[in-house]
């Protein structure tokens, strides 16, 4: 390769030409390091995601090629669909629950942990254990210990005095909470590095100012980390939110959908419909909903972040 | 001094006492929170299959049963799921690390038309869930013959936008007065990525490694997908026979053992890589 590619003074004959040259250079440079990582890339997410759109407006078997059949999917996706709704419903349930929940909690323990104190980074260590380790075994040590009758957990809260505690996973009522507490112990620890690295950029001085001024703890809280953290709240959120939308492995291992249709989840809805039964086309139907509901909140929040920043 | 002031110091050194004390309070159940769930998980292991569950709890177990960890590789394929999870982790981090910085390389320091398009491509794909389009990728993989080899996960994992993306952010704040120099010496761009970029990036592609092992190993949802014959497993599928099993309870033993066994390297990975992983996260995490 030659070692021309850029030159702080072009000579002064023929610029224009020299340019197109080197700029030609310069893609195909460009190029030849990011193609390895492109080709793969493209091949098998770009290609992919551009390839359901069309056959979620078809109709597609386990066998045989797709059959255009128009908006068909989609009409009978918000129409007719109870399992959907149900679907949209629990995964709207665990999201709405499970965002503030961890937001609160990890935002409390970083909080708690910005100072200098002992034993910090063994707690730090704690709460990132959970997020790293493998969701299907702590799903079904969660699972055991959430057994009605002979579990840790009721046995736990029956020794408090609790004389009909629920029966979480085998409970349609309370399945869903009972995924929500694993979810909510499983990411708070992950959030909360978020949080911490976001707090070390909050200069000193402010706080102190804000003492000399007579603001209290709290005060001080609400008027400068709260404020300060703006962007560190606004990225946990959105992660927040679309993972709790597309929430699938923790609910596949702990509950599978059940009891019932209790905490069936718009993801686990795609698989059955697409590896269970099948219906290529009508699942990835619900995909591109998946996919919209994604897009959208996303662009939402990034509209308010950057209304409340004016 | 007097002893008017003399009382509100000693007042406010009780409250800080006071404060200090719910501060550890609240950190400590805490932590038992997130760490008693391993503690059981660990004591289970070791108890009989009728010991799991009793009345009371019983935290340690009565009689220590190693045997469980000594059962599990002759009464299940363990053996060959973390074989087939270490190679799986072991090339998808070598693949992700090598493309991923490569084409970070570019994206950061060459400079030419449709170049921020096509970054924007790869951020905005971060935000698509698998689920979305994992129907039409395992439509492909079917018709390639891949289901059901290991090469499925393989492709899969290795091509991410999440390599190219925390790398670049690195490149990002290594100075470009750096290569300019080193092209003023002669160096091509090759050259000044493997001589100048490559050393100067090894703690993030510390974090990348790590980051990269421990989610190929943890991934359950595209092995389920894809691998089908038992000997094909990682360890994740693997543990699901455990839980599928129609006789289930006489496995618990065995269940929380091969969980203890998924777990256990990811620990100790952890442990040993712990600031690469904050350091990961950071910078992925802060600037999005």
């Amino acid at each position: 390769m030659s070692t021309t590619a850029i030159e702080p003074a072009p000579p002064p004959t023929r610029p224009r030409k020299r340019r197109s040259a080197l700029r030609w250079h310069n893609t195909l440079r460009g190029w030849s390091f990011i193609a390895p990582n492109f080709i793969g890339f493209a091949a098998l997410t770009l290609v992919p995601i551009i390839i359901l759109f069309y056959v979620s407006l078809t109709e597609w078997g386990a066998l045989g090629d797709p059959k255009w059949i128009g908006e068909e999917n989609f009409t009978k996706l918000f129409t007719r669909d109870m399992r959907f709704r149900t679907a949209l419903w629990n995964t709207l349930y665990y999201t709405i629950v499970h965002m503030p929940l961890t937001l609160v909690a990890s935002l409390g323990l970083a909080v708690l942990l910005n100072r200098k104190m002992r034993g910090a980074a063994f707690f730090r260590t704690a709460a990132f254990f959970p997020y790293i380790t493998s969701i299907v075994a702590i799903a079904m040590v969660w699972n055991l210990m959430f057994s009605p009758d002979y579990g840790p957990i009721n046995q736990i809260l029956r020794f408090f005095g609790v004389d009909n505690p629920p029966g979480w996973t085998v409970s349609s009522t309370w399945a869903m909470p009972a995924v929500i507490v694993v979810g909510t112990w499983r990411e708070m620890g992950y959030y909360m590095l978020l949080f911490l690295a976001g707090l070390q950029t909050i200069p000193r001085e402010l706080y102190e100012a804000a003492t000399v001024d007579g603001a209290g703890a709290w005060s001080r809280f609400w008027h400068v980390t709260v404020p300060c953290l703006r962007p560190t709240t606004f990225f946990v959120t959105v992660m927040l939110t679309i993972g709790s939308m597309k929430v699938f492995d923790l609910v596949f291992v702990m509950t599978e959908g059940g009891p019932g249709r209790s905490t069936l989840v718009i993801s686990q809805l795609i698989w059955q419909q697409a590896f269970a039964e099948g219906d290529f086309g009508y699942a990835s139907a619900i995909s591109v909903v998946l996919f919209a509901i994604c897009l959208v909140l996303t662009l939402i929040q990034f509209w308010v972040n950057r209304r409340a920043e004016r | 001094m007097t002893a008017a002031t003399r009382r509100p110091r000693r007042a406010r050194r009780l409250r800080e006492r006071i404060g200090k004390g719910v501060l550890y309070a609240c950190l400590i159940a805490a932590a038992a929170f997130l760490l008693v769930p391993f503690f059981w998980m660990l004591s289970s292991s070791l108890k009989q299959n009728n010991q799991v569950f009793t009345i009371p709890i019983r935290w340690i177990p009565e009689t220590f049963k190693w045997s469980n960890y000594v059962d599990i590789w002759t009464k299940s394929g363990m053996s060959d799921w973390l074989k087939n999870t270490m190679i799986l982790s072991v090339v998808v981090t070598l693949l992700q690390v090598f493309t991923g910085s490569f084409a970070a390389y570019g994206f950061s320091r060459i400079r030419f038309p449709g170049r921020d398009v096509l970054f924007l491509g790869y951020i905005a794909t971060i935000a698509v869930p698998w689920q979305a389009y994992m129907i039409p990728q395992y439509k492909m993989m079917a018709s390639l013959g891949l289901v059901d080899t290991l090469w499925s996960i393989i492709l899969l994992q290795a091509f991410g936008a999440f390599g190219v993306f925390l790398m670049k952010q690195f490149y990002e704040t290594i100075p470009e007065d750096l290569s300019e120099s080193a092209r003023l010496d002669g160096l091509s761009e090759y050259g000044i990525y493997r001589r100048i970029m490559l050393p100067l990036s090894v703690p993030a592609i510390a974090s990348l490694s790590l980051l990269m092992f421990v989610t190929t190993w943890n991934d359950f949802l595209g092995p389920r997908l894809y691998l089908r014959t038992p000997s094909n497993f990682t360890i994740q599928v693997g543990l699901k026979v455990f839980q599928a099993d129609p006789q289930g309870s006489s496995m618990y033993g065995l269940m929380f053992t091969g969980s203890v066994l998924s777990v256990l390297p990811i620990a100790i990975i952890f442990m040993a890589g712990q600031r690469y992983f904050v350091e990961g996260i950071a910078t992925t995490g802060m600037k999005g």
